[in-house]
């Protein structure tokens, strides 16, 4: 009896510092997260429409480049094709010298606030999780990105992979303390 | 300008274009670029279920969910309007090894001999579309990011994390496209 108490004591003691861990909504939304929002500003919802207008260029190019191919990616893991890697390894550069350049004149958003990324820490969620959705990316030819383009083309089964992702995400929450981090 | 639009765009075009989106929502927004979060903003604002991974305040990142729906009409307007019919030309000796398993079509970005609603109530269309999507949103949360999230946005940053995470997505798809994949499109 004495041990079941400990070990219930030790239980809350770990929740509790979870909690404290979290205390700001900010904190909560970037666990296990890359993208967050960092702006401290707050907008009228059709500032937003900013980001609709970019992820519609995004989608097209994730279409007339052929990244949302599941065929693509079959050539992508059997090493058959330079196209995908050359389209990652591309961006990312771009990427690079972007983030560099910002960093370096310490530029601003055109709101005028200052431009922040959080760095990230290193957890063994990033090995085995990664490992997972591998699986997932080589099975339906999509990572999340591509999944709501293909969608728009008319693929409309995509949708079933899209709430079963959904899903996945949501049963990640549910069991998320009880997994290796 | 339009017909050179309607060819499948090369690598060295959509490659910057996609890198361009980095610095672009930072600028705009401070936003740190990323969509796999996109379907823990769906949990958290239709289904949070009283989880405390699910508990917070999602309308901060509403800029995502209008993000990936502007990803969704994108696909629309670039198969519509500016597609061209001919089919998707892929390695022949990929296409050698899938017509083994009765892929033949290639007229569109999915291979549609595999990927289509009948399909959806076979062992293997299950596998492919259900379970194969469970993993993409379990493992891209656990990993705590996709693609753009970690190999774009991460590396781009210099986060050793996101290498990690990038290598480890990279051996999932080496190891399911070559030694699993298989026995799945055998069934």
């Amino acid at each position: 009896m004495k041990n079941i108490d400990n070990k219930n004591i030790g239980i809350e003691e770990k929740l509790s510092t979870f909690n404290s861990q979290l205390s700001t909504d900010k904190e909560l939304r970037e666990l296990d997260a890359m993208c967050v929002n960092e702006s401290r500003l707050e907008h009228k919802w059709y500032h937003n429409l900013k980001y609709l207008l970019i992820g519609i260029l995004f989608g097209i190019v994730f279409v007339k480049s052929e990244v949302i191919s599941w065929f693509r990616i079959q050539e992508m893991f059997h090493l058959q094709s330079f196209h995908m890697y050359g389209i990652i390894g591309s961006a990312v550069i771009t990427g690079m010298v972007s983030i560099f350049l910002i960093k370096k004149f310490n530029l601003k958003t055109i709101y005028g606030e200052p431009i922040k990324i959080t760095p990230k820490t290193f957890n063994k969620g990033q090995i085995y999780g990664g490992l997972i959705f591998g699986f997932g990316w080589a099975m339906t030819g999509a990572c999340p990105g591509p999944l709501f383009a293909q969608i728009g083309t008319g693929a409309t089964v995509v949708a079933v992979t899209l709430l079963s992702a959904i899903a996945g995400t949501w049963v990640y929450g549910l069991i998320r303390e009880r997994l290796p981090h | 300008m339009i017909e050179f639009l309607k060819q499948p765009w090369p690598w060295y075009v959509a490659g910057p274009l996609i890198g361009l989106t980095v610095p672009l929502l930072l600028i705009i927004g401070n936003k740190s670029f990323g969509i796999s979060s996109s379907l823990r903003h769906i949990c958290a604002s239709c289904i949070p279920a009283n989880i405390p991974f699910f508990k917070y305040d999602w309308r901060k990142e509403v800029w995502n969910l209008f993000f990936v729906f502007g990803i969704f009409l994108g696909g629309a307007i670039a198969i519509n309007l500016l597609s061209t019919p001919a089919p998707i030309e892929v390695n022949p000796n990929l296409a050698q090894e899938l017509a083994g398993y009765g892929i033949t079509n290639y007229d569109n970005l999915i291979p549609e001999d595999i990927i289509n609603w009948q399909s959806l109530f076979t062992l293997k269309g299950f596998i492919l579309m259900v379970i194969g999507g469970f993993l993409v949103g379990f493992g891209t949360r656990y990993a705590g990011g996709c693609t753009s999230g970690h190999a774009i946005m991460g590396l781009s940053n210099l986060q050793l994390p996101s290498l990690i995470a990038t290598i480890c997505f990279m051996i999932g798809g080496f190891i399911m496209a070559n030694l699993i994949l298989p026995i799945i499109l055998s069934l």
